[in-house]
């Protein structure tokens, strides 16, 4: 009998302990699971629809072609077992929070509670059009601003804008603000500072705010040299994008210099907020002199990442940025609230970010955690980050190379040097911690030290479950000593794949299903 | 505290690990001037009930949409979602599961993102998508920058049909980079003049235009005309759809000779939430693929030779280019993506098409309806499901007193271009499947008494 791939399956003896080769290339619960353009067809539909009455169209002769003949053939359906299936077996190839783990440091995988989406699903604050007459949405109005409340007295800054989408959104926003301030002070400068340690979309923004950048290095502390601050700060120096905690896991213990620097140069400070989970209820960043801050709704209040989106990025603003913020803007006018949309006579709003009033489905989300923590519990989720953070990093700290020393804020961050002439990788390590159940941590970022591995377990992981992580990690780190190499060329073994070819994928693009051009399952 | 596992006696073992006293040692590194020593003034902890009490009292003070009869459009659409879609993105391996950046153990998300952007391709008639950028709004604005790094010219020109908060969106993203706008006047009863100021304002400096179809008055015209016109000229077609059902039963952008397509992907699959978290669907050809903004995925092999798929091209972004990538994007809207996949997964082309003329349907009822009600022209012919009204009166008002009566109208056109007398009494308005012929009799004859 031939199975799927056209071979006959293997029906020799297998020896003791070894995995079969099946019939069905499936292997136990992991399912070989083959594209929607393969198992459905264009005839079929799994959404009962009524058909649509006899009328004639105005479609202005333009209809579409069906079948449409578009190269790659029409829009494959399926009924709905066979999508409830085909979705369900490819949800199993991914690793979760939900399942585990997932250390990656700067991303703040926490636990994504049930109540939000339950919160996020009510009808009366879901199946609401974003332009209905302003009366008939005071309840998302109130949601809006009982989140700005809340942002605001969490971070000591006075003004806010929602509708960033994410955390890139929001930097541009803040920079956009800026820009806008200088420039209403007839004030024209050049130039971002951005440190060494940034993440990417720092510098990637300042771009597209049509400023230069300019790289600030780290201290031996990891921390931003203030002396190499002072001097690059000038009068053409518009800001300076500093994210604290930094992507080192550092709190930047001399942030109210670097604010008073940065001031004293005219120039504005910008925050990033990716890391605010580790200080939330702790430090205001407001009382560090700080001017605009974005919040990833999806780092520090819970909203699920979703394999890579929506976020949510609001930017909170100082008082000299706060005229200059982007519309909307929820406002309350003794009758109610209203949605500022478009700029009055004299208004310096730089404009607007999106189309509509931002994530509301994050909103919901993120109100929802913040009740539920409150200011106490939420205070408790920084002290528990950074604790949780330390504790791994006290685990690990003799057997691989810790990059600064501690004490560490919500991650901790390690160079490759404990792995110097073991002929294992940065990459090697982490892929051989899929093995171990685990997801990999952040690797090679920040770029300030060799084969950087950060690691963030956030404050929902157990004790228990810091002890497993803590054990396995150490055991890889004695077995790349003692010359196992074997395990992590080529990990991941326990994968649903094994390593892919990324260079054959960016070399040779295969970006679309179409017809007869797969390569066998 | 329900999501936080430590007791106080784990807090104090781990403190004793890390060889501190007290938590207060570990934030030693803030300055002193700094740290809050007590509580912010903000409520304390609550259960799940006391929570979702708050909300309810919340969503009690709106009027949703299934409340009553409801044809507000614009850019955001009302549509059914099986239930099959909201319980898969549920699964806890999409939901909480991070960007795709381990492929070994990201297979789940990265094959959806593979499917999403052939159904993308398939849908616009175009040779490429990527994995989705936050929303339409964002994308349109997007497509600019990309059209004057293909074309290295830096004049756009924006159609006055326009969706009103796109163009905003695009006058605010371009304000501090090498780009120009040029944008051209509404003309709300005659498509066909925008479409000639359109050919009109070509020139040599031209990156691209920027057409919006249906527009946003609800027109569908044919752009072959302006693409071949845009193409003469070294220029770029840019479309935006600002309702992705349309084109189950309209000509797809491709056909017509688009370069690159612009969606709000929000009506399949994803609900209204009052304007976010929505999709954007990005389409181009092959040949502009490298200055294509946002995350791609492609297919590839392991290391033994199954099929499988990972993250590409990511020299164009952000985490690797730096200050020189393509756009500063991260986080796209991975999440509304699948529901888009998964929905179009169930519909396929014959129900897609069905749902698209079942739209198109009720358009034409509601249409027929209206134009019979004193004190209401309907502007424009060809149109998919949405149409814009001319009252007697001003639109705004019209709007508040219907909705006193539970009717969400449509959208005034006021609502988005302020002070312009021109459009104060216009109403632009859609119907979908979720319209019954009940709801539209009750419009017109609420209309009709409010106009009379």
């Amino acid at each position: 009998m031939m199975n799927r791939q056209g071979r006959k399956s293997g029906t020799g003896g297998i020896a003791a302990g070894e995995a079969p080769e099946t019939f069905t290339g499936h292997s136990g619960l992991d399912h070989v699971e083959p594209l929607i353009f393969e198992i459905g067809d264009n005839a079929k539909t799994g959404v009962d629809l009524p058909a649509p009455g006899d009328f004639t169209p105005a479609l202005g002769g333009l209809a579409r072609q069906q079948p449409s003949g578009l190269a790659g053939g029409g829009l494959p359906g399926l009924s709905e077992p066979e999508v409830i299936r085909h979705y369900t077996r490819l949800s199993r190839k991914n690793y979760a929070i939900d399942s585990g783990l997932y250390p990656l440091g700067s991303c703040t995988m926490k636990h994504n509670p049930r109540l939000n989406e339950k919160i996020a699903r009510i009808p009366g604050l879901s199946d609401v059009h974003p332009l209905q007459p302003i009366s008939t949405v005071q309840g998302s109005l109130k949601v809006m601003d009982e989140l700005a409340h809340w942002l605001k007295t969490l971070t000591g800054m006075p003004a806010i804008a929602l509708s960033p989408k994410a955390g890139a959104h929001g930097e541009l926003c803040g920079l956009m603000a800026i820009r806008t301030a200088l420039e209403a002070r007839g004030d024209a400068r050049s130039l971002v500072l951005v440190p060494e340690s940034a993440h990417g979309t720092n510098p990637a923004t300042a771009a597209l705010c049509g400023y230069g950048v300019k790289s600030i290095p780290a201290n031996a502390r990891g921390r931003v040299d203030l002396d190499l601050l002072k001097e690059a700060l000038d009068d053409n120096v518009a800001a300076l994008m500093l994210t604290n905690p930094n992507t080192c896991g550092l709190f930047e213990d001399q942030v109210i210099e670097i604010a008073e620097a940065v001031h004293a140069a005219g120039a504005f400070f910008y925050c990033d907020g990716a890391n605010f989970n580790a200080i939330v209820g702790r430090v205001r960043p407001g009382d560090l002199g700080v001017d605009a801050m974005h919040l990833n709704l999806h780092k520090t209040f819970s909203t699920p990442h979703g394999g890579g989106g929506p976020g949510s990025g609001p930017v909170v603003f100082s008082e000299a940025l706060a005229p200059f913020i982007p519309l909307p803007e929820v406002v309350s006018d003794g009758e109610g609230l209203r949605l500022r949309e478009h700029p009055g006579d004299g208004d310096r709003s730089f404009g607007r970010m999106t189309a509509f009033h931002g994530q509301m489905g994050m909103f919901l989300r993120a109100l929802a955690y913040m009740y539920s923590h409150g200011a106490d519990g939420l205070r408790q989720v920084a002290e528990d980050a950074v604790l949780n953070a330390n504790y791994v990093l006290a685990g690990l700290k003799d057997v691989m190379s810790l990059s600064y020393d501690g004490p560490c804020m919500h991650e901790a961050l390690f160079d490759d040097s404990f792995l110097k002439g073991t002929g294992v990788e940065t990459l090697d390590f982490a892929k051989a911690m899929i093995d171990e159940g685990f997801h990999p941590m952040t690797m090679y970022f920040p770029l300030v030290v060799h084969g950087a591995m950060l690691i963030e377990p956030t404050e929902t992981e157990s004790k228990a479950s810091l002890d497993e992580f803590i054990f396995a990690l150490r055991s890889l780190a004695e077995a790349a000593k003692a010359g196992d190499t074997a395990r992590f060329a080529g990990a991941p073994h326990l994968a649903p794949l094994r390593r892919l070819d990324e260079t054959a994928a960016a070399r040779k693009p295969i970006l679309r299903w179409v017809p007869n051009s797969s390569v066998e399952p | 505290m329900r999501y936080l596992p430590l007791e106080n006696s784990d807090r104090q073992k781990m403190l004793r690990s890390v060889g501190v006293s007290s938590i207060d040692e570990l934030f030693a590194d803030v300055p002193e001037a700094a740290r809050l020593d007590k509580l912010l003034d903000l409520p304390l902890h609550m259960g799940e009930q006391e929570v979702e009490r708050r909300f309810a009292e919340m969503a009690r003070a709106n009027h949703c949409a299934g409340d009553g009869p409801f044809f507000a459009g614009a850019g955001a659409y009302r549509h059914h979602i099986p239930a099959t879609v909201d319980h898969l993105i549920q699964r806890g391996e999409f939901l909480t599961a991070y960007t795709p950046y381990q492929p070994e153990i990201s297979q789940g998300t990265l094959q959806c993102l593979f499917e999403f952007q052939t159904q993308v391709a398939q849908l616009t008639a175009m040779e490429v998508a990527n994995a989705s950028l936050y929303d339409g709004s964002t994308g349109c604005a997007e497509a600019i920058l990309m059209a004057r790094r293909v074309t290295r010219r830096n004049k756009a020109v924006l159609s006055g049909n326009l969706h009103p908060q796109y163009r905003e969106v695009a006058e605010t993203i371009t304000q501090f980079t090498a780009d120009e706008l040029e944008m051209l006047p509404v003309s709300p009863g005659e498509p066909g003049a925008d479409l000639a100021a359109l050919m009109d304002a070509l020139d040599n400096d031209t990156s691209c235009v920027v057409v919006q179809n249906p527009d946003f008055f609800g027109h569908l015209q044919d752009l072959s005309g302006l693409a071949e016109a845009a193409h003469a000229a070294g220029a770029l077609l840019v479309v935006v759809v600002t309702e992705v059902v349309s084109l189950g039963a309209v000509m797809p952008p491709g056909e017509m000779g688009a370069d690159i397509v612009v969606c709000e992907g929000q009506s399949i699959g994803n609900g209204m939430n009052f304007g976010g978290p929505y999709l954007g669907l990005f389409a181009t050809r092959q040949k502009f693929l490298r200055q294509m903004p946002g995350r791609l995925c492609g297919q590839t092999e392991d290391a033994e030779g199954r099929r499988g798929y990972v993250l590409t091209l990511s020299t164009r972004e952000q985490h690797i280019r730096r200050e020189k990538a393509t756009s500063n994007i991260c986080t796209n809207s991975g999440l509304c993506a699948l529901a888009f996949t998964i929905h179009m997964s169930l519909l396929g082309e014959t129900g897609l098409r069905q749902l698209a003329m079942l739209n198109h349907q009720r358009a034409v009822e509601l249409k027929a309806a209206l134009a019979r009600v004193s004190g209401v022209s309907v502007l424009g012919e060809a149109f998919f499901n949405e149409i814009t009204l001319e009252l007697r009166a001003p639109a705004a008002p019209v709007g508040e007193t219907l909705a006193g009566q539970g009717i969400i109208a449509g959208v005034p056109a006021s609502r988005l271009y302020p002070g312009d007398p021109a459009l104060e009494n216009l109403l632009v308005m859609a119907a979908t499947e979720m319209t019954s012929e009940a709801d539209i009799a009750a419009l017109a004859a609420a209309l009709a008494e409010a106009l009379a």
